[in-house]
Order: C-alpha cells, then structure tokens, then sequence
C-alpha cells in the first residue's frame, strides 16, 4: 500500500481514500448513531401509539366528552365488554386542583429563595444553599409519601388545616373551598407535599435565569438611588419574568404527572368536592391506587385516563420548553 | 434705601445625612423585604432537614445486617427485612443501565457529532419533553406493550426504568459531548483518524467522567422510581432471581405497600427502606456532584 500510493499523483484524492472494508465503518456508524438518535422519537411514538390505541375503545364506549366532564367513575369487572361507567371527572379536577395548589405555594417560596440565593446570601453560602435546595429534587417521590403519611400530614399539614377551617369556612364565598369535614389525606396534603417536591425544580431554573440579568441594570437602578427591594421587584423579577414562567410551567408538568405521592397522600376516594380539604384523587393517583386490582375493562379505562394525563402534561411541558428554550439551556435541569 | 445682599431669612438646606419621610418608607420596606426572604430561605431548608431527620430517627431501628439480609416478612411480624426488594432494585436498575445508558450515549453522540438542522432539533425537543413524561404514563405503555403479552416481571421492569433514564442520559451526555474542545477533534483528524475513531478514541474519553456523572444521576432517578414498577414489575413477596415470568419486587414498592398498611412493624420496615434508598440516591447524586465540581474547577 504505502510504495503504491507514492507512485500516484498526490492530487488524486482518491489515494488518500482506503479501498477496503474500512471505508464502510464511518456511515456505519454514523448510521448507529442516527438510529439511537431516532429511538428516542421511535419509543415516544409508540407510547403515543400504543396507549392510545387502547384507550380508543373506552372513549368511544363513554364518548369523550362524557369521559372528561362526567364524574361517574364505577368500574366494570368483565373481561371481554364494557360494563362500567367511566367519567373521569374526578381525577382530572383532583389532578389539576393539588398542582394548582402546589404551584401557588411553590412559586413564591422560589422566586424569594432565588432572589435571597443571587443576591443577599453572603458569597460563600450561595453554592451551599442552592445545593442543599436542589436536593429535594433527588429524594424519591415514594419517600416523599411516606414522609407525608406517616408524619408530615398528621403532625403539620392536619393542624393547618383545621385552623383554615375554622377561620375561612364563614367568609361568603371562598369559603366553599375551606369548608368541613377535614380529612388527614386531602387535596390540600397532596398539594403541600407537592410544593415540596416542586420547589426545587422551579428554584434551579428561576435561580438561574435570576443570574443572567445584566449586571449593568442592576448597578444603573442603584445607581439611580433604587433600594434593594426596588432592585428585585423592577428590575430582576421584571428582566426574568418569561422564565419564571417557563419554570412554573416545568413544575406545574411535574406536578400534574407526580404518581406515588398523590396516590398516597390525595384521599384515594372515586368523589370529587369542592373543599380543598376534601379526600380526592388524581389522575395519576387513580392508576396507581386501582391498577392492581383493575378488571381487563377497567385496566383500559385507567389507559384512557393516563392519555388524558399524557395530553395535559405535554402540552404544558412543551410550553415550557419553548419559554425556557429561548433563554438558553438551564444547566442541571435534566437531573431534576 | 439699602438693599442688603444676605436674604433676612437664609433658605433652609436639610443637613447631609438626614432623609425624607418618603425614602425612609422606601428604605425600611425594602429592610421588610430582606426580612421576608431570610425567611423564605429558612422555610425552604427546613422541609430537607424535617425529612431526614424522620426517615433517620423512625427508620434506624429496624435498620441493621438482618434488614439487609432477610426477605420481607408479613407486615404483623417483627423482624426480617427488604432482600427482596434490594435484589428487585440491583437487578432491574442494572438492566435499565445496560438498556439505557448505550443507546442515550449514542443519540447524544449523533446530536453532537452529526445532527444539524431540524431532526436533530426535534429530537433534541422531544428529549426534552420525554423527560417530563409521567412515570405512571411510562409503566401504562409498557403494560400495554409488553406485559400484557407476557407477564410482569425483572425484564418488563427494567424496559419502564431504561425509558424513565434515556432522556437524561441523552441530555446530560449531549452537554458533556459538547464540552469537548473542538480542537481535539481537529487534531485527531489530522493525525489520519476517521470520525468514528475520533469519537470513539478521543471524544467519548474525554467526555467520559462528564457522561458517567449524568449516567449516575439518571440511576439514582431509577433506583427510586415507583409508578413505572406497580404497573410492571408488580411486586413480590419472595427473592427472585428470575429474569422473565416472574413478578418481581423492589424497595421503592416495599416502602409504598409498607407504608398503606397497617400493622407497626411494616411500617417501621417502611422507614428504613427509606433511610436505605436515600441513602443509595444521596451517594450517587453527591458522588456525581463531587466529579463535576472537581472537573469545571
């Protein structure tokens, strides 16, 4: 080989080029490659396809609109018809009330702890407490339902809400949302826990976005005699906004899907009600709680329901996505 | 008439130093605000500290050698532990792994090194939003794909945690790729290297403490995942070795069982389980922070 390429003329490029079957490796690797790349979309797609495949026959048994707006849930136990009622009404207002919830408590804490951690944390403390906030994101949801059942909601959440109850039941309206009897395991326990676990995720990326505003905006502002407080509100909050939003968007998607800990701590009944004390449950939370003793009918039932859930969370994740996407990839994110 | 330069009454100048009624309202709302923060901050350490110190001080006296080495008894009795379950986790996370960490190393291998233009970017987007795919919506899939042909089992098991794992094994590994200096690539190209031997024998090297950490964090994520394992795994009460068939259990479901029933020494089990799988996902999550930290240093 290398005495036959001397003899050729150097500007033919095809001696530089191998003859043999190792020219083949590169577009076979880069064939590999390509198909790893495309099985990510290749196992989404089947998700989609397969999921809803057997969800179709429920929907049409029900009828969608049935399914998403009446509440009757009563499970059929056969295994080859439908016999039972399926409207799952009750989960989704559960689903959607506990991440209301969560998100409403959340996001202020994160936006005051982002704001505390960028700029009135001395320097050195502000690594060790963005840390220490970020790993509640690394704790197992399953503990997190442990921890909510067997402590947190008798010890803490329950008195909260006896005092909720007793203060804001009488006030005209709102009221409805506070009124009795209060049940240890209840929306509002669910979305307690919920902020917990979504703290984190928010904080990381509102920390993040908090940083990038230009150092130049905040020095003009007190330059202009604006006080720390002016400074935050006018001019950081204001210059992060859309991704403040992005980040709520990512924590309310992870509170809408949030499986074990609902299911453990939301009330585990087939009813829906209007006070937040009220023992519900998710979308999620239903196909955790009722899979295993599910009848083939029922099991494409909760299929159906888990579309629905998969619906509502990609559209919301894929807004926020496209809210976060324009500032830039948040590092770390991927771990929570 | 005389007309006196010096005004009668000499203009009051306030002295230097002496604020208006207006800026100290400005000034002590914003010390308020400062207040409210501090205080934010605190209430938000405080629910990690009151999560550790319960799972530590409810969950260390049924914690020892024999919780490590003895299946789990029923819920009544005292005694026994979570074999099961950690022989459930080892062998369905190690699956998952060996499913999940090639194949995201290589989709980020082909973002990196290949994709440009707009697949790439769709699947760089629907990465993204797999990340934010419910567990319990990843377990439906699998039951209806796989387990319902077959049966539940360690297999059926470790194909919901390899889907739960791939995204963030893609994304973070993307993020490692890229940190390779281009320069690298160049001179491995110039000393002859065909592009797969440049990846393969300078780019993923490089890159490999950067992809191990993100791999680590994508199996602590695993070792505690729970939905996906209800619905395919199921649970079980015995060790199984078994690879197919088999229902097979974990420590994530014998915390979830332990903690809806009942009986005090389940529960007691249920804690300590816990204490162990934090403490499995804290040493992974903190071993792959410490190789960060040292390597961006």
């Amino acid at each position: 080989m290398a005495t036959d390429t001397g003899q050729r003329p150097a500007s033919a490029p095809s001696s530089l080029r191998s003859s043999g079957p190792s020219r083949y490796a590169d577009p076979l690797f880069r064939a590999i490659a390509f198909t790893a790349g495309a099985s990510v979309l290749v196992i989404l797609g089947l998700m989609i396809g397969t999921t809803t495949r057997d969800a179709l026959p429920v929907f049409e048994y029900q009828g969608l609109v049935s399914f998403f707006t009446s509440d009757e849930w009563r499970a059929g136990f056969s295994r080859t018809e439908f016999t039972g009622e399926y409207g799952a009404f009750s989960f989704i207002y559960g689903t959607v009330v506990t991440s209301l919830l969560a998100v409403a408590v959340a996001l202020p804490l994160a936006i005051a702890v982002s704001l505390y951690i960028n700029r009135l944390a001395p320097k050195r403390l502000k690594r060790p407490l963005a840390y220490t906030v970020e790993l509640l994101a690394a704790i197992p949801s399953v503990v997190y339902g442990l921890w909510g059942l067997l402590f947190f909601a008798p010890t803490f959440i329950r008195p909260v809400m006896e005092l909720l109850n007793r203060t804001l039941e009488p006030v005209p309206i709102l009221g409805r949302l506070f009124a009795g009897p209060v049940f240890t395991t209840s929306y509002f326990t669910a979305g307690m826990v919920l902020a917990v676990m979504i703290l984190p995720i928010i904080t990381a990326i509102t920390r993040e976005v908090m940083a990038q505003v230009p150092r130049d905006q905040v020095d003009a502002a007190y330059g202009m005699g604006a006080t720390d407080f002016e400074v935050m509100t006018k001019v950081i909050i204001r210059t992060s906004f859309p991704g403040i939003v992005g980040a709520t968007m990512l924590g309310l998607g992870r509170a809408l899907g949030e499986t074990i800990a609902v299911a453990m701590l939301v009330g585990g009944s087939q009813r829906w009600g209007l006070s937040l004390f009220f023992g519900g449950d998710s979308m999620a939370g239903h196909i955790a709680n009722t899979f295993q003793d599910a009848a083939p009918e029922t099991v494409l039932a909760l299929i159906a329901v888990g579309v629905g859930l998969f619906v509502i969370t990609v559209i919301v994740n894929v807004l926020a996505r496209l809210l976060v996407w324009r500032i830039g990839r948040v590092a770390g994110d991927a771990a929570l | 008439m005389t007309t006196t330069l010096t005004p009668e009454t000499p203009p009051t100048f306030r002295p230097l130093g002496e604020i208006d009624a207006h800026t100290r309202r400005r000034k002590r709302r914003s010390q308020l605000f400062r207040y409210v923060l501090l205080v934010a901050m605190g209430l938000s350490l405080f629910p990690l500290v009151l999560i550790l110190w319960t799972v530590v001080s409810n969950g260390i006296g049924a914690f020892g050698w024999e919780f490590l080495t003895q299946p789990e008894p029923p819920a009544r009795r005292e005694g026994g532990g979570y074999l099961n379950g950690i022989v459930g986790t080892l062998y369905m996370v190690g699956i998952a792994t060996v499913l999940a960490v090639p194949l995201g190393v290589l989709a980020a291998v082909y973002l990196v090194e290949y994709g440009r233009g707009w697949f790439a970017g769709t699947v760089r987007f629907f990465t993204d939003v797999m990340t934010g795919v419910p567990s319990v919506f990843v377990g439906l899939f699998v039951y209806a794909a796989l387990v319902r042909q077959f049966s539940f089992g360690t297999i059926m098991g470790a194909v919901g945690l390899a889907i739960m794992m791939l995204p963030i094994v893609v994304r973070s590994s993307e993020e490692m790729l890229k940190l390779v200096p281009e320069d690298q690539r160049a001179a491995s190209a110039g000393l002859g290297a065909r592009k797969w031997q440049t990846i393969t024998k300078v780019v993923l090297p490089t890159a490999g403490p950067g992809i191990v950490t993100g791999s680590m964090l994508a199996v602590a994520r695993a070792a505690g995942e729970t939905a996906v394992l209800l619905l395919t795994a199921l649970g079980s009460l015995q060790v199984v070795t078994a690879f197919s068939g088999v229902a097979q259990s974990s420590i994530t479901l014998l915390i979830y069982q332990g903690a809806k029933q009942p009986f005090d020494p389940g529960k007691e089990r249920a804690w300590a389980g816990a204490m162990l799988l934090m403490g499995i996902v804290f040493l992974l999550t903190f071993t792959a922070r410490w190789i960060t930290a040292r390597r961006t240093r």
